[in-house]
């Protein structure tokens, strides 16, 4: 019987070893489902992201275009510190942008050569006021606004005459 | 009160820096219709070397630009005179001269300078004026003006105003770049300029302690506008303001005592005074209006400002002692930046007619307002302290120069630069010695 004691155990062994091999491999076999999957989650889950990401650029993009297109200076009338349409419809650009950032921007305001020099610097901070309130009343915070009037001592354009002056008469959002 | 505390700001003054582009041109536009003749003989030289200064050409240019006297050419003249002895009134009837002023200058020890002169009424034939000046060698060109403001007192019955000196902004351009600002200080013909700050930011109002020992100006170099004084003989500063809004048109009360000044760190622009002693400010006017461009009255009682609460800028003045403010000009509906001569009695302003914008007087005391030029974009006059002319800015072609009109509008000059635009002058009072 100690022959047949040797085979079993040999037996047993082998079985063992064989059950042992399978169970390893079977193991090794889950662990690898699982690993695909969560890396199928996560694939998916930062794509759902860089979409979302991608979407917010976009929107962050087309607000800037807007912007862009628009530009930063609002010109304005003779003797006039009236916000006019075409400067409303570019400042409401830039205050769709300046929503989703919190940035400070600075109003220099400027006039055309007429008109005294100091009573020019008081026109060009109207000019500039008037777009600090429109831009207020549109939400964006006081505090971000920096506004100084530069009168007619900065022109765009050097020379006289309205092609001159109308290009002079702004305020440029800085 | 922490705004108020005066920044000592270190010396960025170049005082010795001479900027040949900046200094001015004088072209005589427009004379008198009868000038006095006058002939001013070349001085007698008695030092060694050769003379530092042609003394009696500075004083032929200062009579001539006045407009009033008609300065005999030295090619025209018989004879050369330097002493009483040497003056025969004969080779002077002969060229139909009025008057001859002869001169001798000499140097005495190494830097002091001595000019003697004789002003000699040729209908007359008598000797009307005679006296001399002392300086420094380096201020022979002044020494010459003082001669010129003696003879011209002599001749008109008012002080002359050449020994003064001015004040003004040069910018130069820089397309697609920033400009390039100067703050100069000049003799009252231009000449020797000085530049007292250079900045790539605004410079503006330069204007004058009434001693004419300092100045003070708006520059823009912290990026926003701020009143600084400055000492001329030291170039130390002071920052006077730094207010949210504007900081502008300093203006010294006549005591120098206070400034007056336009703030609206409150919203709008007010006139504003401060002492200049505590730095203590109070607020004059109080209106939702454009208060600015305050300007004193000579006898310090009340100021002078432009205000656009009636719709339009026109000047009003405000009585420091009650309060109580009423509007001066009713003619036209652009009237603003008053400046009032030493005799209270002359405002000159910036006036628009036929949508152009002139130099206008108004006489105080009949409210007759008189239109003194007839040149577009005039602007910044500035009263010689005699009260005999009006220097101002304007535009020719595309270039800001600076010109000058009596104020009976019958002289005209014009004081280009050599290169770049030139802007509000600021004529000083009478400078002691």
């Amino acid at each position: 019987m100690k022959q047949l004691t040797v085979a079993g155990k040999v037996l047993t062994l082998l079985f063992a070893a064989v059950f042992l091999v399978a169970c390893s491999s079977k193991d090794t076999k889950d662990d690898s489902a699982a690993a695909d999957a969560a890396a199928a989650e996560a694939a998916a889950r930062s794509a759902a992201e860089r979409a979302a990401l991608e979407d917010a650029a976009m929107a962050e993009q087309r607000l800037q275009d807007a912007v862009a297109a628009v530009g930063n200076v609002f010109y304005f009338d003779y003797d006039s510190s009236t916000l006019k349409p075409q400067a409303q419809a570019a400042l409401d650009a830039h205050i769709e942008l300046l929503r989703t950032n919190d940035r400070s921007v600075r109003l220099e305001g400027h006039t055309d050569e007429r008109g005294t020099r100091e009573y020019n610097m008081a026109l060009g901070e109207r000019r500039a006021n008037t777009v600090r309130d429109y831009m207020v009343v549109n939400g964006i915070a006081s505090f971000r606004i920096e506004t100084v009037s530069y009168g007619e001592e900065q022109p765009i354009a050097y020379g006289s005459g309205e092609a001159n002056w109308s290009q002079n008469r702004r305020v440029e959002l800085k | 009160m922490k705004h108020l505390t005066a920044v000592l700001v270190a010396t960025v003054v170049a005082l010795a820096t001479i900027s040949a582009r900046a200094e001015l041109v004088i072209e005589i536009t427009q004379g008198m219709d009868n000038p006095t003749a006058i002939a001013v003989v070349p001085f007698a030289w008695q030092g060694g070397g050769s003379a530092p200064e042609d003394v009696a050409q500075v004083i032929d240019n200062d009579l001539a630009r006045s407009g009033q006297f008609d300065p005999v050419g030295r090619g025209d003249m018989l004879a050369r005179p330097s002493t009483q002895q040497e003056v025969f009134y004969r080779d002077w009837r002969a060229i139909n001269t009025e008057y001859v002023l002869i001169g001798r200058a000499s140097v005495t020890g190494q830097v002091q300078m001595r000019i003697e002169y004789e002003l000699f009424d040729v209908n007359r034939q008598a000797r009307v004026l005679s006296g001399y000046e002392e300086g420094h060698v380096n201020e022979a060109r002044m020494l010459a003006h003082r001669v010129a403001d003696e003879v011209y007192e002599t001749l008109t019955g008012i002080p002359g105003a050449f020994a003064t000196r001015l004040l003004y902004v040069s910018v130069t351009r820089n397309p697609g770049g920033k400009d390039f600002y100067r703050l100069t200080l000049s003799d009252s013909d231009g000449a020797r300029p000085i530049v007292l700050l250079e900045s790539r930011e605004p410079i503006m109002a330069p204007s004058w302690s009434p001693d004419g020992k300092h100045i003070a100006y708006v520059s823009f170099e912290t990026s926003r506008p701020a009143i600084y004084r400055q000492e001329l003989a030291s170039g130390a500063r002071v920052q006077l303001t730094n207010f949210r809004g504007l900081n502008g048109a300093p203006a010294w009360s006549p005591d120098g005592n206070s400034m007056a000044m336009v703030l609206s760190k409150d919203g709008n622009p007010d006139i504003y005074l401060m002492d200049l002693r505590t730095r203590e400010l109070t607020q004059l006017t109080r209106h939702y209006a454009i208060d600015t461009e305050p300007t004193w009255m000579p006898d310090g009682r009340s100021i002078l400002f432009t205000s656009d609460r009636g719709g339009r800028p026109q000047i009003y003045r405000y009585d420091l002692r009650t309060g109580a403010t009423e509007r001066l000009t009713y003619e036209g509906s652009y009237n603003a930046r008053a400046r009032v001569a030493q005799d209270g009695r002359n405002l000159v302003m910036v006036h628009q007619a036929g949508g152009q914008f002139h130099i206008a007087l108004q006489d105080l005391v009949t409210n007759r307002l008189q239109i003194l030029t007839s040149t577009d974009l005039d602007e910044s006059p500035s009263i010689a302290p005699n009260g005999s002319m009006v220097l101002y800015g304007t535009k020719s072609g595309d270039r800001g120069i600076l010109a000058a009109v009596s104020v009976d509008g019958g002289v005209k000059f014009r004081l280009p630069a050599r290169e770049g635009d030139v802007r509000e002058p600021a004529w000083s009072p009478y400078m002691s010695r």
